[in-house]
């Protein structure tokens, strides 16, 4: 017979004491349920499907190879399947349970009409090569959608099918070096500030450029002179996250670009913070050439617990030629059009004028179309004027939170004037060894997910508060009493902390061990 | 505006603790030229739930539904029935709107879930460690090509014919940034693939052969021998598939000897969606290649108190930690998409696995006899698994698909329009079935297709 729960509590283990707690025979606390792993509970024989039995007289035509051993699934019936999918779930924290202060991620409130749309059988069952005729809607959405990321952001045109922000990097950065190829201009390095995204420097490395750093001023911006100083003609792009990744706006945004166009390079601005200022600034006014927005941070579709995300690249007028097949394009007859490889000469010829350039295929099929349909949702919703407002709370809010707490904790830029969507904080100040990996494991127990901690790494500690604009006053205020709480129980050298947290389905895990032996599938056991 | 919770007073209150006026002292940074005097023009002001949801419903409706027609579409995307509690699953809060689980403590729910479906996805592949995804079966082809770069330290990739043209342009696509090599060719149309020509193109410098299973024209054959010949060149063996449902009927690439198995799982759990989001699955046989893997991992360790649980692993391979040395720029992974798959994949177990696969075969047996009996059409595959190709005698299967969906009739997908200029596929359509289609279907595309090529010979 199995052990009560195979999960993680044993018999001989009398560990769930800590805090005076009894131990239970199941390792169950009340609501706090544990649940073993699939293959502990599932057979290879049962299903939580009614099909057909397999007839083993019937031909087949498989060309002699089919399947004989054994593949190594098992399978639930649906009650069981619902349970034990119900009980994983209710160890995962997400924002419909609380407040998700994830700096750079933006954990804002996911409508769940966004979702009730994308699921219409009119957009979620329909297969991407259907003739163009009967896909006339999912054209149009794709469409309207860039329609709205071009008239927000202010630039020339969009790409719409890189998967994620990280693709739409890549996509960005592929642009650039179709762009300066096209010229006969061979430059061989990206600049990219030391606060930039781990992404940044990667998708650089990937489109073969060398990545040198830009300098930062003390007030946590780009250095502006030093900045000038490097550009030259090896110099292919610069990387700039704007807002940036402290949380600060580039005040000279527009003289960076400006001096990186007339030294021949172009500006690929990371939208990763566009939340921030959706609605209230064009980055196209401040002369960026290519910008990625995750779909999945300022228009609200969900993270699902790390994807789908969805990166459309607005690109301006010298990129646009050598964007990604495929597009979509409305012609003066209102017809949407879809461009793959093949239309994509004569296209361009007859409707821009030109032959496009453009570098070739980033995905198989045209993009994350149940992204779009739920941003599109989301875009609808709260229109232009609700979308200025969004930027308006999210700033506000990560400003309340700033001055709230900056006489007790370390805020480095906190002097340089008011951040954007984020604020940022740092654990020099903590005392006896604690660090703000031990105040964030605190604020678990306190109920609250984490913020970002240890990025950007320009800052020591770093923890990166990120509100949003769908947290009401009263839930941020709870969250700052709690933040001003912890922060003086570290500074003043609370070791309790070091063991934080408590109350969560699991102490702190042991992932030294798991990178040493890696165990990345489950084996059955020998007994 | 439903979604935002702040009262013009709480708004009042808030800049007077922060010591501003009004709002647009918060925005003082942002330069004079891009300053705005109000919302954005040309863009409509905020709407009701109501009046969002009829603009929606108006575009979806212009759209015609595969469900509602006989359908016969493939090529990389599957339309097969998904069990009502797979969605009620993804749309629980805790897993919809959870983040990529960086804080452990208070994300065992993801993490064991991609645990199980690394297992899954590993055993489906034959393989050893499969990934937590990516992000669909193109990108996930060109991560396994730059991984056998990275493992055997040679650049030339040979890539199949019968590889899904969308795939092959991907993999191009990033090769020329890299500064990769990649080989490719045309499909033969032949009954057999040509495994021998395939063969005959490794040689020392190849780092990869890249092989689709079933191919693009719903061809299957034994990979073994090819394994061996790119392994005696020093070269890896990628095995692609487009469609996991077939691996509850024929062998893994992974016992055949594949080394980088990588695919599309779209097909459990997930859905057609226009394409996007899918799934990419990505796994390796030899447990040594893991440290070259792309994208996240998920492993098993112990907590403080001695109980099991689990963390993302291995994230020294990984963008956030190795900056511009990182295997790949992935950050996202499919992870919703990730859980419909498990989910699904958990209500069908290997006994579900099986019978799905052997009805879909079944149907497709079916489907092909009864097209091969329609004048002017023959079969062009000896095996296939739930897609095969027929030929059109005399006819571009393009205009046939257009005709075909003018009767109501969404009839599979046309050659051409994979390899567009390409003469000698233009009368090649690929039709898909699966355990979605009906008797009814299958007499009303065959009657059909009758039909047109019936007029036309007119």
């Amino acid at each position: 017979m199995n052990a009560p729960n195979k999960s993680g509590w044993k018999p001989h283990m009398e560990v769930a004491d800590s805090n005076g707690e009894s131990v239970t025979t199941t390792g169950n606390r009340a609501l706090m349920l544990e649940e073993s792993l699939l293959f502990e509970i599932g057979h290879a024989e049962t299903t939580g499907v009614d099909l057909p039995e397999v007839d083993p007289k019937a031909s087949t035509r498989l060309g002699g190879l089919e399947r004989d051993g054994a593949i190594g699934l098992v399978g639930l019936t649906e009650p069981e399947t619902v349970r034990h999918y119900t009980r994983l779930s209710r160890q995962n924290y997400g924002i419909d349970l609380g407040f998700f202060p994830l700096g750079s991620c933006t954990m804002k409130h996911n409508p769940r009409l966004n979702e009730k749309m994308a699921r219409l059988p009119g957009f979620a069952d329909v297969h991407p090569l259907q003739p163009v005729s009967t896909i006339q809607g999912a054209l149009e959405v794709v469409n309207e959608l860039a329609h709205w990321l071009i008239d927000l952001t202010g630039m020339n045109s969009v790409a719409m099918s890189p998967k994620a922000g990280a693709h739409g990097e890549l996509c960005g950065i592929l642009c650039i070096r179709a762009a300066l190829e096209a010229r006969g201009d061979a430059r061989e390095v990206v600049l990219v500030p030391e606060s930039a995204h781990g992404t940044n420097p990667a998708t650089a490395a990937f489109a073969n450029y060398r990545v040198e750093n830009i300098p930062a001023t003390p007030a946590g911006r780009v250095d502006l002179e030093a900045l000038k100083a490097r550009l030259g003609p090896d110099v292919a792009a610069v990387m700039i996250t704007n807002p940036n990744t402290c949380g600060l706006f580039e005040p000279d945004f527009r003289e960076i670009s400006d001096a990186v166009h007339a030294a021949g390079g172009f500006v690929y601005c990371d939208g990763a913070n566009f939340n921030a200022i959706v609605g209230k600034v064009r980055p196209g006014d401040l002369g960026v050439d290519a910008m990625h927005i995750n779909l999945h941070k300022t228009f609200s579709t969900p993270h699902g617990g790390g994807g789908p995300g969805s990166g459309p690249v607005v690109l301006s007028e010298a990129l646009a030629p050598f964007m990604p097949l495929p597009y979509t394009a409305r012609t003066a007859d209102g017809v949407v059009h879809l461009i793959e490889e093949e239309q994509a000469d004569d296209f361009a010829r007859e409707h821009f004028g030109g032959e496009l350039s453009s570098f070739g295929r980033m995905t198989a099929f045209h993009g994350q179309m149940g992204m779009f349909t739920r941003a599109l949702t989301y875009m609808l919703s709260h229109g232009a004027d609700g979308l200025k407002q969004v930027a308006e709370d999210a700033v506000l809010n990560a400003n309340y939170i700033l001055r709230s707490l900056e006489d007790v904790l370390h805020a480095p830029f906190a002097d340089s004037g008011p951040c954007m969507h984020e604020a940022l904080f740092g654990d020099k100040d903590f005392g006896n060894g604690l660090s703000t990996l031990d105040l964030a494991k605190g604020m678990i127990d306190e109920g609250f997910h984490p913020m970002t901690v240890y990025f950007p790494l320009v800052v020591h500690g770093a923890m990166l508060v990120e509100p949003t604009e769908t947290e009401s006053k009263s839930s941020i205020d709870q969250f700052i009493t709690a933040f001003r709480s912890l922060a003086e129980r570290a500074i003043a050298g609370d070791e309790s902390l070091k063991h934080a947290p408590y109350y969560a389905p699991r102490r702190r895990l042991d992932e030294t061990a798991a990178a040493r032996k890696p165990k990345l599938t489950w084996v059955p056991s020998e007994e | 505006m439903r979604y935002l919770p702040l009262t013009d007073t709480d708004r009042g209150d808030m800049l007077a603790k922060i010591g501003a006026d009004n709002i647009d002292d918060l925005f003082v940074d942002v330069p004079e030229v891009a300053r705005l005097d109000g919302p954005i023009r040309g863009l409509p002001m905020h709407a009701s739930e109501m009046a969002v949801e009829r603009h929606m419903k108006r575009l979806a409706g212009k759209n015609t539904v595969a469900g509602d027609v006989p359908f016969f579409l493939g090529a990389g995307a599957y339309r097969h029935h998904v069990p009502a509690s797979v969605d009620t699953v993804i749309q629980r809060g805790e897993f919809l709107t959870a983040y990529t689980p960086y804080q452990p403590e208070i994300a065992q729910g993801t993490l064991q879930m991609l645990f199980e479906f690394q297992t899954q996805v590993a055993n489906l592949y034959g393989c050893a460690v499969a990934n937590a995804s990516l992000y669909d079966g193109s990108t996930a082809c060109w991560e396994a090509v730059a991984m056998a770069t990275r493992v055997t330290k040679k650049n030339r990739a040979v890539l199949s014919g019968a590889l899904h043209p969308h795939y092959s342009e991907v993999v191009k696509t990033m090769a020329q940034f890299t500064g990769d090599v990649i080989a490719d060719a045309q499909p033969a149309i032949q009954a057999e693939p040509d495994m021998a020509g395939l063969t005959a193109r490794i040689d020392e410098e190849t780092a990869c052969v890249v092989v689709q299973y079933p191919d693009i024209l719903g061809r299957i054959s034994d990979l073994s021998e090819l394994a061996d010949a790119a392994h005696e060149k020093g070269a890896l063996l990628v095995a692609v598939n487009t469609e996991p449902v077939a691996l509850g009927a024929i062998k893994s690439p992974g016992e055949m000897g594949a080394d980088i198995v990588v695919g599309e799982g779209q097909s459990i759990g997930v859905g057609l969606q226009f394409g996007g989001p899918y799934l990419g699955l990505f796994a390796v046989r030899n447990p040594k290649h893991v440290r070259q893997m792309p994208g996240r991992l998920c492993g098993e360790t112990v907590d403080a108190e001695g109980k099991r649980g689990f963390v993302l692993t291995l994230s020294t391979r990984e963008q956030h930690i190795r900056r511009e040395k990182a295997t790949s720029n992935i950050c996202t992974n499919s992870g919703l998409c990730a859980l419909a798959f498990s989910v699904h994949m958990t209500l069908l177990g290997e006994k579900g696995l099986r019978e799905l696969a052997a009805e879909n075969h079944r149907l497709a047996c079916l489907v092909a006899d009864r097209l091969a009996q329609v004048p002017g059409v023959s079969l062009l595959n000896n095996a296939f698994f739930n897609e095969f190709t027929i030929m059109l005698d005399g006819k571009p299967a393009r205009d046939v698909v257009r005709d075909l969906a003018d009767r109501g009739v969404l009839g599979g997908v046309s050659l051409g329009r994979l390899y567009p200029g390409d003469e000698r596929l233009q009368q090649a359509l690929l039709v898909a079935v699966t355990e979605t289609t009906t008797e009814d279907d299958i007499e009303t595309l065959a009657t059909q297709l009758e039909a047109i090529i019936k007029e036309d010979a007119q």
